[in-house]
């Protein structure tokens, strides 16, 4: 019998770049099982997820408007991740941002969308900041994991957002559990006629440019990374590590805060309940697949924007549960994520 | 009658050779300890053996008969046990149930498993309580379950990887104790330890280890604390050498009653005083572990000492941040150059990451002055690598140059050097070596914390001695020998140990 074993070994540069890819192929394997289990054609299944969404002017802008929230809580992961802090809250802090957002917009009536619309950004990217303030505090402060506290936080602010929305804010028109509309003036303007894409996409875009430099082009981005691929190394060259870390939590909190503006004044214009539903989820397995680099998380935030229209798309065309869709970004975190550790070790003959 | 005879044995990783053709015989019924400093290749000889590792080259023969290891449960069945440096026990299963674990039969009959563990327990007198979860005993009771564990599966030949690392004074006693038990029943003990004075007390044997190769296997009875120190640390001598005296021109770095915690399996720091003048080296040899780490790391401001005091010049760093020593004036070379770079960043970004504050204008990184800076000490220092070639793609000497640079280029005051050439191959030793006198001859104040005795008689101009975290004396080289310096690597201060030599004299 030849036997193996496992060894250790560094993979090489190279390798790094094509672990999205690999991961994209062998989720799509994976898929195709799960497709013939479910008795449907992969084929038919893969024209709707992923040709299907490319194929029309509408769906195309409605991948984009998708991927416009998955821009930005990608984008806050990954930022938080590059300094090794493990925030796991967007989802929470999107929440926070919504929240704010709705809030301030309420009281903008008859200001200018010039003036509100940068208001309510500033209220949103605060709002998300403060939410991330805590568990970002017990961390640098006393080594509270913060894994478990961001994502406990996720569950609070849910609660406060649905006392909000059945008591103080209810709608006194509908009486359904939303707030009340937000003002015309605090509304993102279209930046297409009779299609939803919105100013909101601008701001996606311009966050990852401007993480891409920060994380490139400052001190405090190679503070950042230092201290996320080597605590000891950075503490040894005498970087504050604690407060590094603190200034990257707080600002992946703000972004995230910008996508839950972003959901109420470019799409609802008011807070519901479900106006997340996962984008801040999105957002670990969007940073992760792309690698933590700004250009690679907007491909990623496109391209899960693009599997979320085609699940919808998928559904309605062939009866497949639209979790189809949840099932594949699942499965592809976990790929990339298996790839990440795997690419280290080799089958060596013993 | 030999045990086991491992002979020829070559390992190699990549192009690093952790066992370069080592020959060791271990006697039935002995205590053989395997000497030799971190990095020797002990740990690898023994996996082999355990079957963790196959040699590259090498045979193994077992009561005198060769024999093919490929897994640990090959050398479970030849009747090896180890006890890594790393326990193996599951956390929420009783000792019972542990010790139990992957033989052949069932958990199910679980008293009649507690029965038969108690009665090996108390044949062997290693007591332990079999009914109780493993996550809820000390250190040194895991241990003795990780040692029941192996020889409940027959094991004739027990190795014990740095067993006293994990474990406090009296624990380790109490090892000792068993180990002799296991002895008188005739069951043969591989001791891994760089450490003398445990060595000396508990073994029948000793072969040591340096650098890859088994440069001697000694009776103990016929060896010496000084000796085995020698064979431990001794190299083949190098070209880099102090020359000359320097006229002093004051103190540069003191240190007064500075004491350390000691945390889990380490010695502390106990009233530490000492002083190094500008232009002067101070050697700080001692054997492995006994407080040289501690002292590197409280000097470079990764450590918080829980008292005494510390200048450099006439400022006082005591509890100083890293930053804040840097600014003093303190350049430090640590003991673990890998955990201090960035392994995933380029040579250029870990060049000013400690001075970040240069390198930027408004905020904004100047990647020209970053990159100029790189490619400037890459020449001086001769690194062989690119501005933005990763770290981790570099050989050990290579790292130490990028360290050496980052922190000599700013011609500090007081150098502290930890282990500086552990590891490196001959070229960039003396390399190392000419660049720390370079600062000696610049008017610096040198800290030389080495386990190198000839690295410490080449370039130190005193030599202080630490030994379980104290000092035990400071000599001045031209007057110090081996033989006293050995004396006080094993625990006899500096006034004790002249007196016996002038006894002996
Ligand atoms: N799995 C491995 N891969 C690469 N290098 C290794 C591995 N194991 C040990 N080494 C290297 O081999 C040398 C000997 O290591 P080791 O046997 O652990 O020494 P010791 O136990 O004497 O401290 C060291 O330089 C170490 O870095
Ligand atoms: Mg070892």
């Amino acid at each position: 019998m030849v036997k193996f074993r496992l060894e250790r070994v560094s993979a090489p540069l190279w390798f790094r770049p094509l672990i999205p890819l690999i991961a994209l192929l062998v989720t799509f394997l994976l898929t195709t099982l799960l497709v013939l289990w479910a008795g449907a054609d992969p084929l038919k299944v893969y024209y709707y997820f992923l040709i299907a969404p490319l194929s029309s002017r509408v769906a195309l802008i409605e991948v984009l408007v998708k991927s416009t929230p998955l821009l930005l809580t990608g984008a806050s992961v990954a930022f938080a991740f590059s300094a090794g802090y493990w925030n796991i809250g967007a989802e929470g802090q999107l929440y926070a941002g919504a929240m704010a957002g709705a809030w301030l917009g309420m009281f903008l009536g008859g200001v200018s969308p010039v003036a509100g619309i940068p208001l309510m950004m500033a209220g949103g990217f605060l709002a998300g900041a403060v939410w991330a303030f805590g568990p970002a505090i017990l961390k640098t402060r006393l080594n509270v994991d913060e894994v478990v506290t961001t994502l406990l936080l996720n569950s609070v602010i849910l609660f406060l957002v649905s006392y909000l929305l059945n008591g103080p804010w209810r709608s006194p028109v509908s009486m359904w559990p939303q707030s009340p509309e937000i003002a015309q003036g605090a509304h993102y303007f279209r930046l297409l006629p009779r299609a939803r894409l919105h100013f909101g996409f601008v701001v996606g875009l311009a966050v990852i440019v401007i993480e891409w430099f920060v994380l490139q082009h400052t001190p405090l981005g190679l503070r950042m990374r230092a201290v996320g691929l080597g605590k000891k190394a950075a503490q040894f060259a005498g970087l504050n590590v604690n407060r590094t870390m603190l200034v990257a939590a707080l600002i992946s909190g703000g972004i995230a805060g910008l996508a839950g503006v972003g959901e109420v004044a470019g799409i609802h214009f008011h807070l519901i309940e479900s106006i997340s539903d996962g984008l801040g989820y999105s957002g670990i397995i969007i940073a992760t697949l792309g690698g933590l680099h700004p250009f690679g998380v907007g491909l990623a935030a496109f391209f899960i924007g693009l599997i979320d229209t085609g699940a919808q798309s998928l559904s309605r065309a062939l009866g497949v549960p639209v979790y189809l869709g949840t099932v594949v970004q699942a499965i592809l975190l976990l790929v990339t994520l298996s790839l990440f550790v795997l690419q280290n070790y080799r089958l060596r003959r013993a | 009658m030999f045990a086991v005879q491992m002979q020829g044995i070559v390992k190699r990783f990549g192009g690093l050779v952790a066992n370069d053709g080592i020959d060791f015989e271990l006697k039935v019924g002995e205590i053989h300890a395997l000497l030799g400093e971190n990095g020797a290749g002990k740990t690898t000889l023994m996996r082999i053996l355990y079957g963790l590792y196959t040699p590259d080259e090498g045979e193994i023969l077992i009561g005198g008969k060769p024999v093919r290891i490929h897994s640990p449960r090959d050398a479970i069945r030849a009747g090896i046990g180890m006890v890594t440096q790393h326990f193996t026990l599951v956390p929420t299963l009783t000792v019972a149930e542990n010790i139990t674990l992957g033989e052949s039969g069932s958990l199910l009959d679980l008293q009649q498993i507690e029965t038969k563990v108690e009665a090996l327990s108390g044949r062997l007198g290693i007591p332990v309580k079999a009914g109780t979860p493993v996550g809820q005993l000390s250190v040194g009771e895991q241990q003795r379950v990780e040692i029941l564990k192996a020889l409940a599966r027959h094991a004739r030949v027990l190795i014990l990887d740095e067993p006293t690392a994990v474990l406090v004074p009296q624990e380790v006693q109490a090892l000792f104790e068993v180990l002799d038990r296991l002895r008188r029943e005739g069951i043969s003990v591989v001791f891994i330890s760089h450490k003398l004075h445990e060595v000396m007390t508990v073994c029948d044997r000793v072969t040591v280890l340096r650098d890859g190769r088994a440069v001697g296997t000694v009776e103990k009875s016929q060896t010496t604390p000084s000796e085995l120190a020698r064979l431990m640390v001794g190299r083949e001598t190098f070209g880099v050498h102090r020359q000359g005296e320097r006229p002093s021109t004051g103190v540069l770095l003191r240190v007064e009653g500075l004491n350390v915690k000691s945390r889990k399996g380490a010695v502390g720091l106990h009233h530490l005083s000492f002083e190094v003048q500008a232009g002067e080296v101070l050697g700080v040899a001692g054997v492995s572990g006994n407080g040289q780490a501690e002292l590197g790391e409280v000097l470079s401001g990764m450590l918080q000492p829980e008292s005494g005091r510390i200048w450099v010049g006439t400022q006082e760093v005591t509890g100083a941040s890293p930053a804040e020593l840097t600014r003093a004036g303190v350049g430090r070379i640590p003991e673990d150059r890998h955990a201090s770079l960035v392994g995933e960043l380029s040579v250029a970004d870990n060049l000013v990451l400690d001075q970040l504050e240069h390198f930027s204008r408004h905020g904004v990184l100047d990647r020209n002055a970053v990159r100029r800076n790189a490619e400037r000490l890459i020449a001086e220092y001769q690194i062989k690598a690119l501005p933005e070639t990763p770290i981790r793609t570099l050989s050990g000497g290579n790292m130490q140059k990028v360290l050496l640079a980052r922190s000599l280029s700013r011609n500090p005051l007081v150098v502290i050097a930890s282990q500086p050439t552990r590891g490196l191959d001959v070229g960039a030793t003396d390399y190392v070596r000419g660049r720390l006198l370079e600062q000696r001859a610049r008017g610096a104040a040198v800290l030389l914390i080495s386990e190198d005795l000839d690295e410490i008689f080449a370039l130190a101009d005193r030599i202080a001695v630490l030994f379980e975290g104290k000092l035990m004396g400071i000599l001045n080289t031209r007057e110090a020998t081996v033989e006293q310096i050995g004396l006080m690597m094993a625990g006899t201060p500096l006034k004790r140990s002249s007196v016996k030599e002038a006894d002996r004299g």
